[in-house]
């Protein structure tokens, strides 16, 4: 690894708040970026939590990974059960005790949970959401969610003979959760840790409902080296591909600006889930398609 | 004090009873006025109650899910459709041993559409571990309310309660309804205690995954717990008698049942009608009698075999059907005499689906039917123009 490599300098394994032990694959972006967000929030957190990868790995009984009060109910629910807590705090005379944290994979925030967490941000409940985006249902096998970018192949939108994969890019899940009007939106990845923690310290400062979005890669769903989780993290971000950006009250107010912007090519080489468009002819076209998406991105965000 | 008030008033008046911390509900007729009301007294400070406006019932009972895993009491209403769409998250509610409650103001299942009252939408999820107590008129409705939190926070049951009342019939009727007092209702149902919950000071994890090495231990306490809920549905009707001096819960309640002959068998409001026909009967000298079934889930297997082991012949009416094999009170109720010595006769009638009159001369006229033979499953009523010639 380079630049970013692990926060084991800084945060002993023992202060984790998110120990280890857990039944993550090698390389798994989702655990990082987890393990990193909790110990960013530090001690006072309760916390939901969607079915998926990170549930699973992380609570098999009889053990379980969480330092703090961890619940897991549903695929669809952990902002509605967020609520529910926030709810109960205030009721308790307890809101002072913990910061809320939702958590969700890509598949329960933009897809079969966009329901509980419009509710939750229409409502203004005090609660950090924060989806990790691996871009696919990986828990079930790397099925195709709302947040698969355009022309990956996953196993229910898969390249085929007629088919270059996914026809739809990534629904834009950071506006629509900014379109509530809530007080403070982020995107980051695992590829920049520091300002990922930088964003969740933030996020805890500010009351009312957050959302944080972080691109997360996984090995196995994207056919990657295990070894590369942060390179291919930093290399989406250079390409234009996964817009860094802070939105605050409905406004842009920051931006990581990309320093040497790279080629599509150069992420979608790295994974086997693009591998289709650069084998197969006519795959340059499709290509030229994707990079034209980081185009627009660059132009749309001001990357540059 | 008696006062004739709105059923659903008398069953929101007793959730403000009740105090709970949080409420979250959407609204879906016929239980929009107990919600209503309950809304209405959190906004005018009468009710010091965290209220949750949801965008569905899969959130509602997402919320009181949360709620009552932080330790708070917990409260939501819903029926039909609404019921349906909050399954998942019902069976997660138990499974996760959380004593919530629920009012389900009984309604028919859509396709078609009907919002009128029947059982279909609480039977039909008999099987998520939850106990569900059916009231016969608004009071007791109200007073089941109370006793649910009583009954689900006791430590050794740890079980979420709904209360069932019928749409519209009990929901929408005015009855002289006894207001619970405030001070006896604390005396009765204490604050919620839970020994574990989501919080700082010890952290834990709820909703586990349970691998094949332990998930049957997990559902086998689950019904460990339902079934020792049993004594304790008893228990919370005495100590409501004590304090209320009223007797309105309990696993069943038996009406003539002494020397009769024949059982009529009922749960919710049509038990009313037929207490009438009972006693039309009594008065033509057939000896019959009632047995209501106040407790559905768990099933009072021993209680129903003791009030009914005596009788020739059973006659069950129920407002739900299990497609494909028929009515679903009358299977289980078969079940609780195999193997035993007296077998009586025992026939199941369909009644009043989707809110269909039920006039006394159906009854008695279903009761002469099975005079001299069995008949199960037969739909009262049917409006034989509708459903083809030859039927
Ligand atoms: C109602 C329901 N539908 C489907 C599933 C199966 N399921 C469990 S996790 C999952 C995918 C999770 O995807 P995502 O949210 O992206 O999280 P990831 O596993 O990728 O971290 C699916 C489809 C389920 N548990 N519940
Ligand atoms: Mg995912």
């Amino acid at each position: 690894m380079n630049e970013t490599t692990s926060t084991k300098k800084k945060e002993p394994i023992e202060e984790s708040q998110v120990a280890p032990g857990h039944r993550a694959c090698a390389g798994c972006g989702e655990l990082l970026a987890a393990r990193l967000v909790m110990n960013a929030a530090g001690k006072n957190v309760i916390a939901t939590c969607a079915t998926g990868c990170l549930e699973v790995v992380s609570s098999a009984y009889p053990q379980s990974a969480w330092k703090m009060p961890w619940i897991h109910s549903l695929f669809e629910n952990p902002t509605a059960v967020a609520s529910g807590v926030e709810a109960a705090l205030k009721a308790l005379g307890r809101e002072n005790e913990a910061n809320i944290i939702a958590q969700g994979g890509d598949g329960s925030t933009a897809d079969i949970g966009i329901g509980c967490l419009s509710g939750m941000l229409e409502r203004g409940h005090n609660v950090l959401y924060v989806c990790y985006d691996n871009e696919a249902y990986m828990n079930t096998g790397v099925q195709r969610s709302g947040l698969t970018p355009f022309e990956a192949s996953t196993t229910t939108a898969p390249s085929g003979k007629i088919s270059w994969g996914k026809t739809t890019d990534k629904k834009p899940m950071p506006e629509i959760a900014a379109a509530h009007g809530i007080p403070y939106v982020a995107t980051a990845s695992v590829g920049y840790y520091a300002d990922l923690q930088k964003k969740v310290k933030k996020a805890l400062t500010i009351k009312g409902p957050k959302y944080i979005q972080i691109h997360c890669p996984c090995p196995l769903g994207w056919i990657h080296d295990p070894a590369l989780t942060i390179k291919v993290a930093q290399v989406a971000v250079q390409t234009g591909l996964i817009p860094i950006f802070e939105m605050e009250n409905g406004v842009i107010t920051s931006v990581r600006k990309i320093v040497k912007k790279r080629p599509v090519e150069d992420y979608l080489k790295l994974q086997g889930r693009f591998r289709h468009l650069l084998k197969k002819s006519g795959g340059e076209d499709e290509v030229k398609r994707i990079q034209a998406i980081a185009d627009q991105n660059i132009e749309k965000y001001h990357l540059i | 004090m008696k006062k004739v008030i709105e059923g659903s008033m008398a069953v929101a008046l007793a959730v403000k009873a009740c105090r709970p911390h949080v409420i979250s509900a959407y609204p879906i007729t016929p239980q929009t006025h107990i919600v209503e009301n309950l809304s209405q007294m959190v906004a005018d400070g009468e009710l010091k109650s965290e209220f949750v406006n949801v965008e569905s019932e899969f959130s509602a009972a997402s919320v009181i899910l949360g709620a009552s895993a932080t330790g708070a009491r917990a409260y939501s209403t819903t029926t039909a459709q609404g019921l349906l769409l909050m399954t998942e998250v019902l069976f997660n509610i138990a499974g996760l041993r959380l004593p919530v409650s629920l009012t389900c103001a009984n309604r028919a299942i859509s396709a078609p559409i009907n919002i009128w009252c029947d059982h279909q939408d609480a039977m039909t999820v008999r099987d998520s571990g939850w106990i569900q107590l059916y009231a016969e008129d608004c009071q007791e409705a109200a007073d089941m309310q109370l006793q649910a939190f009583k009954i689900g926070e006791n430590p050794e049951i740890m079980l979420p309660v709904m209360v069932n009342m019928d749409g519209f019939i009990l929901t929408h009727a005015f009855e002289p309804i006894e207001l619970l007092d405030q001070k006896m209702a604390d005396e009765y149902l204490p604050p919620y205690k839970p020994e574990i919950f989501l919080t700082t000071k010890n952290p834990v994890t709820f909703g586990i995954l349970a691998e094949p090495q332990y998930y049957a231990e997990s559902r086998y306490r689950l019904e460990e717990a339902i079934k020792a809920s049993k004594p304790v549905i008893e228990e919370a009707a005495s100590e409501f008698k004590r304090i209320f001096g009223r007797y309105s819960g309990g696993l069943v309640d038996k009406y003539k049942l002494d020397g009769a002959k024949t059982a009529l068998v009922g749960m919710g409001s049509v038990v009313g009608t037929m207490r009438e026909v009972v006693d039309e009967m009594n008065s033509h000298g057939q000896k019959s009698g009632l047995l209501k079934i106040r407790t559905y889930r768990p099933f009072p297997k021993e209680a129903i075999y003791d009030a009914l082991k005596d009788v020739d012949n059973i006659i069950v009416m129920e407002k739900a059907i299990s497609l494909g094999l028929g009515g679903i009170l009358l299977n289980e109720l078969k079940s609780i005499f195999q193997g035993k010595k007296k077998q009586p006769r025992i026939s199941g009638f369909i009644i009043g689906l989707g809110g269909r009159d039920i006039p006394t001369q159906s009854i008695i006229n279903a009761v002469k039917k099975v005079e001299s033979e069995t008949i199960e499953d037969e739909f009262i009523d049917l409006r034989t123009e509708l459903i083809g010639a030859g039927k």
